[in-house]
């Protein structure tokens, strides 16, 4: 029987590193995240957890030995945020190109300067166009379930890519909810042990790996990687299928919210999601027709889901925690990448939001919506708005 | 062209490698660098004259790839699947039998 506890997203994402059974956990603490690699020492220490736990001296070297341990063959895992996972940006490309199915549990955090811990997306936003896939968790039973799925889409031999996990800074990390945490047996038959065919250390059958990539070579090599990205869209919806048939809880690329009829619709990630589908409630209540969507896969991004979701409304409205700048935010470029040649499509409108772990309330929400109100009924609008600003302080 | 020293290698090698990309291209023939050609980046590739070679062997001697092979005759043999045009050949003969030259594609 699964058994209830009420735990951080941290503890959520260790205890779903403990039922993944990784073999090799290098980990480097940095704030929000220090608690997954500490519960999962713990775990090591009392012989919960069969695997070798590498205390190293930087993130760098972090993923460096999570690098060495899964190009040996076995099963790897992490936990990082922010800096930490700035620092490990060169080793990132690196698992990608190898095609290492390393899992990392990123507590989304801002990045410096000026020096800040709380919540944002830049961090892993910043690390998109790595090759890694990228999962979003809005709550803390999700950060437990999208790690095993991670793992479980990484490893699939038509993927073979590493993926990382975001849950917002303390936000979840430090919020205790309770989690649903799945049956040993359940999971060991869902993941299955990792037996790598591609990379592994055998001295009876020598490999290199990591080599020199001559011109000749790189572009086939870094098509690889993109082949691996277009083909984990159709493994994704197959795990969730899997996930969903065996523990119960239904997962989608994009999840939608009163979606049906909306004249607006906004769009998220992570826990942001929550409060977005309250202030949906309270709108249709009101009797305006908005509705949420949820982007739970942002890598690969979800184009066909975007398009669908495009046919369904008039105006988007992406409220974003990271900034492009001179842009926009990371969404407002996909979203108009993925509907540029589109006959007919939904205006679109950006908003960026909660930097630093600034809260998001509904005041925050109604300044979006009235800006999206504008969208909506032909009034001109600016297309890169930022909700919450104090502008009497610049 | 002299035949290359490496040409059973090469031989073996060909016969077993496959062009196909590995995931994370990995390398799975020890041995399989033979048949990468690495002097693609080369900008000045030597230019030899043989009149004017002694055929000292300097250039053989300090090709660091090494790119040069001697004939039947004990001529030097440039290999341009290999040569990186780093020039030291060139630095390197006495009777000035190897010039660099501009490489144009």
């Amino acid at each position: 029987m699964p058994i209830r506890k009420v735990m951080k997203a941290n503890e959520a994402a260790a205890w779903a590193a403990k039922l993944a059974k990784p073999k090799v956990i290098a980990a480097f603490p940095i704030t929000p995240s220090t608690l997954v690699p500490e519960k999962i020492s713990e775990f090591v220490a009392d012989g919960e957890l069969d695997a070798e736990f590498i205390k190293v001296e930087s993130e760098h070297s972090a993923i460096s030995a999570c690098v060495g341990a899964s190009a040996a063959g076995v099963r790897t895992f992490t936990a990082t945020a922010s800096q930490g996972l700035a620092l490990m940006h060169e080793i990132l490309f690196i698992a990608a190109g190898m095609r290492l199915p390393i899992v990392i549990a990123v507590g989304n955090r801002a990045l410096s300067a000026p020096i800040n811990i709380w919540n944002d997306w830049q961090d892993t936003i910043s690390e998109r166009d790595t090759g890694w896939l990228q999962f979003y968790a809005e709550n803390n039973q999700e950060a437990l379930d999208l790690i095993l799925i991670a793992f479980k889409v990484a490893e699939d031999e038509r993927v073979l890519l590493p993926a990382m996990v975001g849950f917002d800074a303390f936000i979840l990390t430090h919020t205790v909810e309770p989690v649903e945490i799945p049956d040993q047996e359940l999971v060991d038959e869902f993941l299955g042990e990792y037996m790598p065919k591609h990379a592994y250390l055998d001295p009876a059958k020598p490999i290199t790996q990591g080599a020199l990539g001559f011109p000749a070579h790189y572009m086939e090599a870094r098509y690889g990687v993109w082949e691996a990205n277009e083909n984990a869209k159709k493994v994704i919806d197959e795990v969730f299928a899997e996930f969903e048939k065996k523990f119960g809880r239904k997962y989608q690329k994009i999840e939608e919210y009163r979606t049906e009829d909306a004249d607006i619709i906004f769009v998220t990630m992570g826990s942001l999601a929550g409060t977005l589908k309250e202030y949906v409630d309270m709108l249709r209540e009101k009797g305006v027709k908005v509705g949420a969507a949820k982007i739970t896969v942002y890598r690969p991004f979800p184009t066909e889901e975007v398009r669908e979701l495009a046919k369904k409304t008039k105006v988007l409205a992406l409220l974003e925690k990271n900034v492009t700048f001179s842009v926009g935010g990371a969404l407002f470029q996909d979203f108009s990448r993925a509907l540029v040649n589109e006959s007919e499509k939904p205006k679109i409108v950006d908003f960026i939001l909660g930097l630093g772990g600034r809260d998001v309330t509904f005041k925050d929400l109604d300044e979006a919506l009235a800006i999206a109100q504008k969208a909506l009924t032909g009034e001109e609008f600016e297309e890169v708005n930022w909700i919450g600003l104090r502008k009497e302080i610049l | 062209m002299a035949e290359s020293p490496f040409k059973a290698d090469i031989e073996r090698v060909q016969k077993e490698y496959s062009e196909k990309m590995t995931p994370g291209a990995i390398v799975y023939l020890p041995g399989s660098s033979v048949v990468n050609k690495t002097g693609s980046w080369r900008v000045f590739m030597p230019e030899f004259n043989r009149d004017k070679c002694v055929r000292c062997y300097l250039c053989y001697i300090y090709c660091p790839e090494p790119a040069i092979y001697l004939d039947d005759e004990n001529y030097p043999v440039f290999d341009y699947d290999y040569c990186k045009g780093c020039g030291i050949c060139a630095n390197e003969c006495p009777t000035e039998a190897i010039v660099m030259v501009r490489e144009t594609k």
